[in-house]
Parts: structure tokens; C-alpha cells; sequence
């Protein structure tokens, strides 16, 4: 059985603004699924439709075995929410929070605290559990906002660009977070506009623009779709672009090349590496700067499949 | 829905106690407006029939204790503006959604405030209790009066929260709750909170007569100045209890609207 699954979903808003215009997806139980887009194009008010915070205006969903418009209750016992802004009572602290989040979970008062002490200390923030949440800083919050997301174990997980905004290591922190989840069968709903994050954690992708998905699949199958890996070349001075290019005719067909490079060729077969191009290039006489391997990102399974860059999205790297 | 109710109640206790600058204007506010009506107006207490619509005879109370029940009216008008404010905060802040995502019956967000309301309410009083022993002669009506007064005040306290949530829940944000800050004295004024009604003027005196703030203001000022034996006292709980049933209804109402509109 999937754990999520929507047929046909869509969201119209006061004064006919079409947020999400009937997506099909279907994750299964203990899948991480990565649903990446731009600023604006549908993924936040899909994760509020499939955590019940926002009615559908067409379509139907199902979440953990339950039909969010119809049984939002049960569905709500299912699952856990981490939503786009920690949103946090800074006047509480992260144990108070957590326990409060247990009590509204139907859990004792001693499962609470016992739970609390066990999740602030998964989560690395035991030390800081009866300070005030308006003191932590914001990779604090991203992971008292897990902490209270886990606290019933839920089966199925929703966390909307988890880590949006925060500094390498507090990143990196929510990952190791979300491979534990992986391994402990938990099924995940991240949505990133992150592509490295999406790339890294999540077993499927799903690409949403204007409100529609455009692509789905692995990491990796979304990306071979999207063509071959090629290679950048930066040649010394003196050699020639032309020469470069018929040496490295064997590899593939010839494609404009990026900003600051000679040469680029589009690989024909993908198992072609770089040493191939430099012994070709070295063969011909040919001094070589700089080369590099360049396979596909999921950008470019979203320009292929849209006509244009994920506008606003961006990697880890870009951040650092 | 007890057990949200009552956790999500302590949370907003909680959260209220850890923020002074919302619970201090409670007391200080009505409190000066209590100084300065009890230094500047006390003579008005000579007017013919002042006491003769409490019931009271000679030796008649002071008029810092008549204006007790008003400053307390005050505090407890200003405990819903505050709660309203706090819950639109929480809207603004994204807090309330996740409340509304807990598996909960959604009228235990709205039950829960109002309780906590209940609760500072009763704080609220404590403050005026405490001025009416330093300052005057206490409760007249001991015990018995104090209950009736914490009872009537609680209760009235919880209405008038429902009105600041209903408000909260309608508007959603903070701005526009506390723009209703001075209506607060509008409808004090057109009560017989700080007057008898007897005493006031057309139009005032029909406008007191269909605001349910003069029947709070008159059931919590009975028991002080020991008038308890009144109808003032039944009125008092008939009119908390009207008003604390209506909004907190409305509040639910609202809160279903607001999330079915989104």
C-alpha cells in the first residue's frame, strides 16, 4: 500500500489562482520522496493539502491508509508535520514544546517527558532543553521542529524545506537526521528547492512547476533521461578550439560550451571519462587547463522539461 | 478534549506570565483610571439616589470601593483585547497551524484560551481584591462576595476573550485586534460600570441598559460594596454566562470558518 498517494489534486485559491493543478503522486511506505520546484510553484500548499491544514478543491489524497478531506483526523494521527517556518513559541522552552506536542499526540504526561528527554537528545539539543526557544538559533529550531515532528513516531514524515536557510553544519545535521529516518523505515515527504539535497536524500524525485509535476523518477534515471554527461575543456594559450574539437570527435558531438571553457563535447557513450579526452587532446599536441566531467543535475531535468532554469532553486554549494 | 483543552490552557497561562508586558497593562491601566476617578469624582457619590439603586443603606461604602467593580470591568475588557492579540500573534507566527495539524478536536484550540483567559482573569481580580484591602474595607459581603466576584469575573473573563479570539480568528492578524483597544472604553463608557444607571443620560442611560458590561460591572460591584442579597448578583452571572456562551461559541463558529475558507 502507498503510503501517500494523490489522484488528480488541485488547489484553487480566492480569485481563481490555480496554486496546484492536479498532481498524481504515489510514494511508498518507507520511500524518501523528494519533491523539488521553485519558489512559488505548488509544493508548500501540496504538503498543506496532504497534511490536512488546507482542503483540496479537487482530486483526492491519501495519507497512511486515510482520505485527507474526509478522515483528516486519522491522518493526523499519522503523520508528522515539520512546516516551512519553524513556527516555535519562543517563550516556551524545547523541552515544554515537546512535551506539549506529546500531550496533543494523546501520550501521558511521563511518556511525554520520557520521550522529550529521548528526542531532545537525538536531535543534540539535551543541553539546551530548558532554554527558551526564542533564544536557539535557526538550526536549533529546524531540529526542535523534527523533534516535536517524531514525537508519536509517525509512519509517514512531511517536512517542508527542512533546511532552508541554515548554515552548512546545522544542515548536515538535519541529513544525518533524515538518513536515520530512512534506515528506521520511516516513509519521508522532504520538499527542498535545494537540487543537492533532493539528489542526495531522496530515493525518488518528483519535479513541480506552475502547479504540475513535470518529472518523476530517481535521482538517477531523471538525470540519464535528461541526455549524456559531456566535457569542458579549457585549453592553454596557443591551442587551437577548432583542433581541440576534432581530436575529441571520437567522444561525441560537439556542443556550445559554457562561460570561460573552449571546448565542450557531449558524450555518446556516458562511460567515456576524462582521462579518454586527455589522452586524445595529448595525442594531438594539444595543452589542456583545465577539463572537466559535467553530468546532468536535476536543473537541467527542469529546463528540459520546462524551458527554462529552476529560478530561485539552488545547491548547497551556491549557499556555502 | 479535556486533556488538550486543559494543556493547551496551561501553555497559554504560561506563555501569558512569561510576558509581563502583556499582563502589566491589565492591572496598571484600570488601576490609574481607578485613582484618578476615586481622587477627581467622589463627590458624585452626594448625588440624589446614587446608592438607593444598590440597595445599600447608611453608612454607605466609599466610592473607591464603587469604582472597584469598574476598574475590574476594565482589566477584564482588556484581558480579551490582549487574548485576542496573543492568538493573532500566533496565526501571524505560524504556531496556530500547528496546533490545527495536532490530532485534536479543533475546539479545544478555542476552549483552551478561553480558559486560560478564566485563569488570568482570576489573577486579574486578585489585583483589585488586594487594592480593595489595602486601600478600603475589602469585600463586604466576605467570603460568600469574594466567591461571587471571582465566579462573575472569571465567567465575564471568558466572554470577553471569546470576543478577542472571534476577532483574532476573523482578522488574523495582531494589527487589527488591537485597533478595537479603544472600543474598550466606548462600551465602558456606555455602561453603568464607573455610574448608576439611574444617574445617567439619554442616550446613555438606554445604552446601558442593553450592554451586558453594566450587568457584569453591577453583579461583580454588589458583593463589594454588600449588596449581594440584589438581583445585581443574578443579573451579573446571567449576563457572564450570556456573554461567555455566545462568543465562545462564536469563537468555534469562527475558527470552523476559518479553516474551511482557506
Amino acid at each position: 500500500m502507498a503510503a501517500i498517494k494523490a489522484s488528480g489534486l488541485e488547489r484553487t485559491f480566492k480569485g481563481g489562482i490555480k496554486a496546484v493543478r492536479g498532481i498524481d503522486i504515489e510514494v511508498a511506505e518507507g520511500e524518501i520522496y523528494g519533491f523539488l520546484g521553485p519558489n512559488g510553484a505548488g509544493k508548500t500548499t501540496t504538503v498543506r493539502m496532504l497534511v490536512t491544514l488546507l482542503k483540496p478543491t479537487g482530486g483526492t489524497a491519501v495519507v497512511a491508509g486515510f482520505d485527507v478531506a474526509r478522515e483528516a483526523a486519522q491522518v493526523r494521527r499519522r503523520i508528522g508535520v515539520a512546516l516551512q517556518e519553524a513556527a516555535l513559541d519562543p517563550l516556551m522552552t524545547g523541552r515544554e514544546l515537546i512535551i506539549l506536542q506529546a500531550t496533543l499526540q494523546g501520550m501521558s504526561k511521563a511518556e511525554g517527558r520520557e520521550r522529550s528527554a529521548e528526542l531532545l537528545e537525538r536531535v543534540g539539543l539535551i543541553n539546551a532543553s530548558d532554554r527558551r526557544v526564542g533564544g536557539y538559533s535557526g538550526g536549533m529550531k529546524r531540529r526542535l521542529d523534527l523533534a516535536m515532528a517524531l514525537v508519536h513516531s509517525p509512519s509517514v514524515l512531511f517536512l517542508d524545506e527542512p533546511t532552508t536557510g541554515l548554515d552548512p553544519t546545522s544542515r548536515f545535521a538535519i541529513w544525518d537526521e533524515v538518513d536515520r529516518l530512512r534506515r528506521e523505515g520511516t516513509t519521508v515527504f522532504l520538499t527542498t528547492q535545494y537540487l543537492e539535497e533532493a539528489d542526495q536524500m531522496a530515493d525518488r524525485v518528483g519535479i513541480i512547476a506552475d502547479g504540475l509535476i513535470v518529472a518523476e523518477g530517481t535521482p538517477e534515471a531523471l538525470k540519464a533521461e535528461s541526455g549524456a554527461p559531456h566535457i569542458e575543456v579549457v585549453l592553454d594559450q596557443g591551442s587551437s578550439a577548432e583542433a581541440a574539437e576534432r581530436s575529441l570527435a571520437p567522444l561525441g558531438e560537439p556542443i556550445p560550451a559554457g562561460e570561460g571553457h573552449d571546448v565542450a563535447i557531449r558524450l555518446s557513450d556516458s562511460s567515456t571519462g576524462v582521462a579518454d579526452a586527455v589522452r586524445l587532446l595529448d595525442e594531438s599536441g594539444l595543452s589542456v587547463a583545465e577539463i572537466e566531467l559535467v553530468r546532468p543535475s536535476l536543473d537541467d531535468v527542469f529546463m528540459e522539461k520546462t524551458g527554462r532554469r529552476l529560478e530561485g532553486a539552488a545547491t548547497v554549494a551556491d549557499e556555502q | 478534549m479535556i486533556s488538550a483543552s486543559v494543556a493547551l490552557a496551561r501553555r497559554a497561562l504560561r506563555v501569558t506570565l512569561r510576558r509581563p508586558q502583556f499582563l502589566a497593562p491589565l492591572l496598571i491601566f484600570p488601576t490609574l483610571l481607578l485613582a484618578v476617578n476615586t481622587g477627581g469624582l467622589s463627590q458624585a457619590t452626594s448625588l440624589p439616589g446614587f446608592w438607593e439603586q444598590y440597595g445599600v443603606t447608611a453608612p454607605y461604602p466609599s466610592f473607591f470601593e464603587f469604582q472597584l467593580a469598574a476598574a475590574m470591568s476594565q482589566s477584564l475588557l482588556l484581558g480579551g483585547v490582549a487574548t485576542g492579540i496573543a492568538v493573532a500573534l500566533e496565526l501571524e507566527m505560524g504556531f496556530f497551524d500547528r496546533l490545527v495539524a495536532a490530532p485534536i478536536p479543533r475546539a479545544s484550540i478555542v476552549l483552551g484560551r478561553l480558559l486560560a483567559a478564566g485563569a488570568i482573569a482570576l489573577v486579574q481580580l486578585s489585583w483589585f481584591v488586594a487594592l480593595s484591602l489595602i486601600f478600603g474595607s475589602g469585600i463586604a459581603d466576605g467570603i460568600p462576595g469574594l466567591i461571587e466576584v471571582y465566579l462573575i469575573g472569571a465567567i465575564a473573563g471568558i466572554g470577553f476573550a471569546g470576543i478577542g479570539v472571534t476577532l483574532a480568528l476573523r482578522a488574523g492578524n495582531a494589527s487589527t485586534v488591537q485597533s478595537i483597544f479603544p472600543l474598550v472604553f466606548v462600551v465602558l463608557f456606555l455602561s453603568s460600570a464607573f455610574f448608576p444607571p439611574n444617574l445617567l443620560t439619554s442616550p446613555a442611560d438606554v445604552i446601558a441598559k442593553w450592554n451586558p458590561l453594566s450587568y457584569i460591572a453591577n453583579g461583580l460591584r454588589a458583593p463589594i460594596i454588600g449588596a449581594s442579597g440584589t438581583s445585581n448578583v443574578l443579573e451579573g452571572f446571567a449576563a457572564a454566562i450570556g456573554l461567555a456562551l455566545f462568543f465562545g461559541l462564536l469563537a468555534t463558529w469562527s475558527l470552523r470558518g476559518r479553516l474551511q475558507s482557506k
